[in-house]
């Protein structure tokens, strides 16, 4: 659906992005990760056709960008990390403008704005000025107006950007709800969001891209996978760590005794292993202070690839 | 519908559902109000009405330049700055759509705003004629030096990142334009030909002024205005390269 190939851009001198290669098949739903200036946002504007490439191609259905940049624009839906609202509008009209621009005939204008309400929860905001709307709303006639054409494409930028905890777990399952109909491409800093919407990864350093797959490709190609746990248990015994280990899915245990007193073991095993490791522990006559899951394997992965000089392996 | 009408639509009902656009209109209609009474009309009720007419245009063409660089600053330089701009980019609209679009709103919002003040015209009536020819002769020339004028307004607007310095580089722009006639003045033939030929003012207004349609002015303003939006069609798909 998308091929993107050995894609450059140049600001001057400075490459924000450099041979950046990969696919997308229809109906995925890829997460876009990278730190700031890592030149996400630059690679999203060129594939929402707002950008041109200093080298390099990019094809949707075998359309090249720059060389149909509207035939291509009309099978795109764009969401920047600030939304496109005209704020003196209301919903309803300012979607019906969205709709017109993408070519929507008028005939079918209403029904395609009104779907966009229902799928972004926006039925009850349809005569509301959107310069009085709070900011979840707002992102969430964002995400309509990107909608609202029926794009095989959809590419999002932050999405949840500057949303709170509740508004998140919205967007999260708005973005669910696109599931099957768009592919999509979505930037994110929000690890977890990104951990339970997509179905594969594409992450980017200095331009580059530094790992590309699912998070479980991901990680075994790094020689992470599996869980990752801490317990923490009071007084100082590091000598559990062997009994852990005879826990046949435990792959590494490390004891790591704290100022406070306790041991804290961290765990790493092929599957979640937490009650057999409390029945263990709490067997071995010990108190269980504290057993969670370690931190998060994207979190890994992601830290893992960013730090790495770019070029490097994945 | 169109793309270039759509997006006209838009704008222009932004103008009439926001303060900003009846703020200018007020300010130049209760400007132009203002100086009617106070240099056309006037106290020398011996002067022609063709004069008293003549007198209205030439106020009138201070304040529609000034309101077109009011009401063209915010054209492309408020959609980069509040990001919409990405909406129509990303939309399959072409450049030209956008600066034709924007242009039309802003040029039928002028002439609404024009048009408005024609009972200033009219009070002429009162104690003297009033020549039909003259009347639409002036608005013509009022038309074409708006449309000039908020044609160079879009361009400083496409090139500008922020509103006030859309307004400072148009206002500039059409100071310039302006002052060319009185530069050529200081210059020698023929380079003071080219330079009062290119004037926005003091060559081709005055005419219109008077009454008179000359083709070459029109044509000029014409030229100006087709000028100026090629350059934003030409700023904004450059802005794709950066």
């Amino acid at each position: 659906m998308i091929e993107v190939d050995k894609l450059s851009k140049y600001y001057g001198e400075r490459a924000a992005i450099r041979d950046l290669s990969f696919s997308i098949a229809k109906g995925e739903v890829v997460g876009f990760l990278g730190l700031n200036g890592a030149g996400k946002t630059t690679t999203l504007r060129i594939l929402g056709c707002l950008l041109l490439p200093t080298s390099g191609s990019v094809r949707l259905d075998d359309l090249e960008v720059t060389h149909h940049p509207y035939e291509i624009r009309r099978r795109i839906g764009f969401l920047p990390d600030v939304p496109p609202l005209y704020p003196e509008m209301t919903v309803g009209s300012y979607l019906a403008f969205a709709a017109r621009l993408r070519r929507v005939p008028n005939r079918d204008t209403a029904a395609r704005v009104a779907e966009a309400e229902d799928k972004t929860a926006l039925r009850d905001m349809h005569n509301e000025i959107i310069g009085e709307l709070s900011h979840g709303y707002r992102q969430r006639v964002g995400l309509a107006q990107a909608i609202v054409h029926k794009p095989a494409v959809l590419i999002l930028d932050e999405p949840s950007s500057g949303l709170d905890p509740a508004q998140i777990v919205e967007m999260r399952n708005l973005l669910n709800g696109l599931r099957g109909e768009h592919t999509v491409l979505l930037s994110s800093h929000f690890l977890s969001e990104i951990s339970q919407t997509c179905d594969r990864l594409l992450i980017i350093h200095n331009g580059q891209l530094v790992g590309q797959g699912s998070e479980s490709e991901l990680a075994s190609s790094m020689g992470q996978s599996g869980n990752t746990l801490e317990a923490e248990i009071g007084g100082q015994s590091p000598d559990l760590a062997n009994r852990l280990l005879e826990i046949s899915a435990i792959r590494q245990a490390k004891a790591r005794p704290t100022a406070d007193g306790t041991t804290v073991f961290d765990i790493v095993a092929n599957a979640d292993v937490r009650a057999e490791v409390a029945r263990l522990l709490v067997g071995a006559g010990c108190d269980l202070l504290r057993l969670e899951r370690g931190e998060s394997r994207l979190e890994s992965i992601f830290m893992n690839l960013t730090q790495r000089p770019p070029g490097g392996a994945p | 519908m169109t793309a270039t009408w759509l997006i006209a639509r838009r704008e222009l009902s932004a103008y009439l559902r926001t303060m900003g656009g009846y703020v200018v209109a007020a300010a130049v209609l209760f400007v132009n109000g203002i100086l009617f009474n106070a240099f056309a009309l006037g106290a020398d009720h011996s002067r022609l009405s063709t004069e008293v007419l003549s007198q209205f245009f030439y106020l009138c063409s201070g304040t529609i330049m000034t309101a077109s660089v009011f009401l063209s600053m915010r054209l492309l330089a408020e959609e980069r700055q509040m990001g919409t701009m990405v909406l129509l980019a990303s939309s399959p609209v072409r450049e030209r759509d956008i600066v034709l679009g924007k242009f039309l709103s802003a040029l039928l919002f002028l002439a609404l705003m024009t048009v408005a003040g024609v009972f200033m015209p009219l009070l002429i009536l009162v104690n003297g004629k009033l020549s039909v020819g003259h009347v639409a002769a002036g608005y013509l020339g009022l038309f074409l030096l708006g449309s000039a004028s908020l044609a160079i307004g879009i361009l400083a607007s496409a090139l500008a990142r922020t509103q006030l310095l859309a307004a400072i580089l148009s206002g500039g722009m059409v100071v310039g334009m302006i002052l060319l006639y009185p530069l050529g003045s200081l210059t020698e033939r023929p380079l003071s030909e080219v330079l009062f030929s290119l004037g926005i003012w003091h060559k081709h207004f005055p005419p219109f002024q008077a009454g008179i349609i000359h083709l070459r002015d029109v044509v000029y303003y014409l030229a100006v205005t087709y000028f100026a939006l090629f350059l934003s069609m030409r700023v904004l798909e450059a802005r794709r390269w950066r």
